[in-house]
């Protein structure tokens, strides 16, 4: 079931993205929309009777479940990171510049 | 299919529901944090350990601290103190 | 107008992913198979030959000899992906010292309590440790460089927000990134100069389970370890000291 809760995650992600007014909320919809994909990737690799892929005195290694998905979704975690930081500081030097959060509100000179 | 993995789908849900349909921003924020502790949670359900480390710290942990640290409001010395 | 068109955007993206897992193209939830995929062969470690059956405590020398599966696929076989993934972390630590706005020198920061003053000078110290102990077992019990390298950051971000005079003491943090990461392309050089391939295994692996085993992969996950420490730590002290305080 958890493959059926990452789609609706992304999809719910893609929606905050679109209807919403405020530059920190469409940010916190595009982290939604991460977690939701990062899940779906290791639910395709996941087998019912499978163990932790670490080899042990008392495991054998044809029960492991898949190790591939796990390692790309390692480097996919740290990387969201670092987007989110430099979109946050975009949207603070937004506001340092024109006094809100709001874009219906910003570059109001350029119409005259 | 157990009864803790559609627990687990279930709340998941609810929460990306309430990240999204909420007037204030602290609240999504704090909301965030805890759908990150579940997305972990249910990492280790899937047999994934490592990746439960790496969600746990950096999406609880440091992105959270980010988020706020960025939308609080800020005084300067000697406006109202 | 504008929630009823996202509606139906949504709604048809929903209707194409019905249709996707319902075909044969992925498994259904909870039976897929390695043995027809392609981790089949790094599970077993048989690139190259076919070592036979592998025996915790008895398997000498293959060919990464690593306990942990996953550490194999990161600093082995996809060792190249790592090394655009810590490349990536560099670019962004470097965009966020360019974009930040500084207002240094004019704010201030009040005193904090008796409680986050002393706790936070008690619990660095197991951070640490903990950080430390995580980096150098990567290839025996799940963690690794990624991991440690975070924990460092949110120890320094602890006694960041405690302490306001802690900050200008950390100033090496940026010498050490250029070392890791000049350590990293190092030992890759090594392996090309000696086997034909960059990044490449050239030592002798152990054991499979013992400490000192799989070659240059505890090596290279230390140097990982401290490089990505450093960058997070660059971003989050770049955040913290320049901008103003939280009120």
């Amino acid at each position: 079931m958890i493959n059926i809760a990452s789609i609706f995650l992304i999809l719910i992600g893609i929606y905050g993205i679109l209807t919403t007014q405020h530059i920190i909320k469409m940010i916190i919809g595009l982290n939604v929309f991460e977690v939701g994909l990062n899940l779906f990737i290791i639910s395709i690799g996941f087998n019912s009777e499978g163990i932790v892929p670490i080899l042990n005195e008392s495991n054998k290694i044809s029960d492991f479940v898949d190790p591939l998905p796990q390692a790309i979704v390692l480097t996919s975690i740290v990387i969201g990171f670092g987007l989110t930081a430099i979109a946050l500081l975009v949207a603070r030097n937004i506001h340092n510049k024109y006094g809100t959060y709001n874009i219906n509100e910003l570059g109001g000179k350029i119409h005259e | 299919m157990t009864y803790l993995d559609i627990g687990i789908s279930i709340l998941l849900m609810f929460v990306g529901i309430l990240i999204i349909t909420s007037k204030d921003i602290i609240r999504s924020i704090i909301y965030f944090s805890a759908l990150s502790m579940l997305a972990a949670l249910a990492y280790v359900l899937m047999q994934a350990p490592d990746v439960a480390l790496t969600e746990i710290v950096i999406g609880s942990g440091l992105i959270t601290f980010l988020f706020l640290f960025t939308y609080k409001k800020m005084k300067k010395v000697g406006e109202n103190k | 107008m504008k929630k009823i068109l996202a509606l139906i955007l949504l709604l048809s993206l929903a209707f194409f992913a019905y249709q996707y897992i319902n075909q044969d193209l992925i498994a259904p939830y909870g039976q897929a198979k390695i043995d027809q995929s392609v981790s089949s062969s790094y599970v077993t470690q048989s690139v190259k030959e076919n070592p036979g059956f592998i025996e915790y405590g008895k398997s000498e020398n293959l060919e990464l000899g690593a306990a942990n599966a996953v550490t194999n696929i990161v600093l082995g076989y996809r060792a190249l992906d790592t090394l655009g993934e810590v490349t990536v972390l560099f670019i962004s630590a470097i965009g966020v010292s360019i974009i930040i706005n500084t207002n240094a020198g004019l704010f201030k920061r009040s005193r904090s309590g008796f409680i986050l003053r002393v706790g936070a000078k008690m619990t660095l110290p197991i951070i640490l440790v903990v950080a430390v102990f995580v980096i150098t077992h990567g290839h025996l019990t799940p963690g690794g460089g990624f991991q440690g390298g975070a924990m460092i950051a949110a120890g320094m971000l602890l006694m960041a927000l405690s302490d306001p005079d802690f900050l200008p003491s950390i100033k090496n943090f940026k010498i050490l990134e250029g070392i890791s990461g000049t350590a990293i392309v190092l030992v890759g050089l090594i392996g090309f100069a000696t086997t034909g391939y960059f990044l490449s295994n050239f030592m002798n692996t152990g054991q499979i389970g013992h400490i000192f085993s799989a070659g240059t992969l505890p090596i290279l996950y230390v140097f990982i370890g401290l490089k990505v420490g450093s960058e997070l730590t660059n971003i989050i002290t770049d955040i913290v000291g320049k901008e103003a305080t939280l009120d």
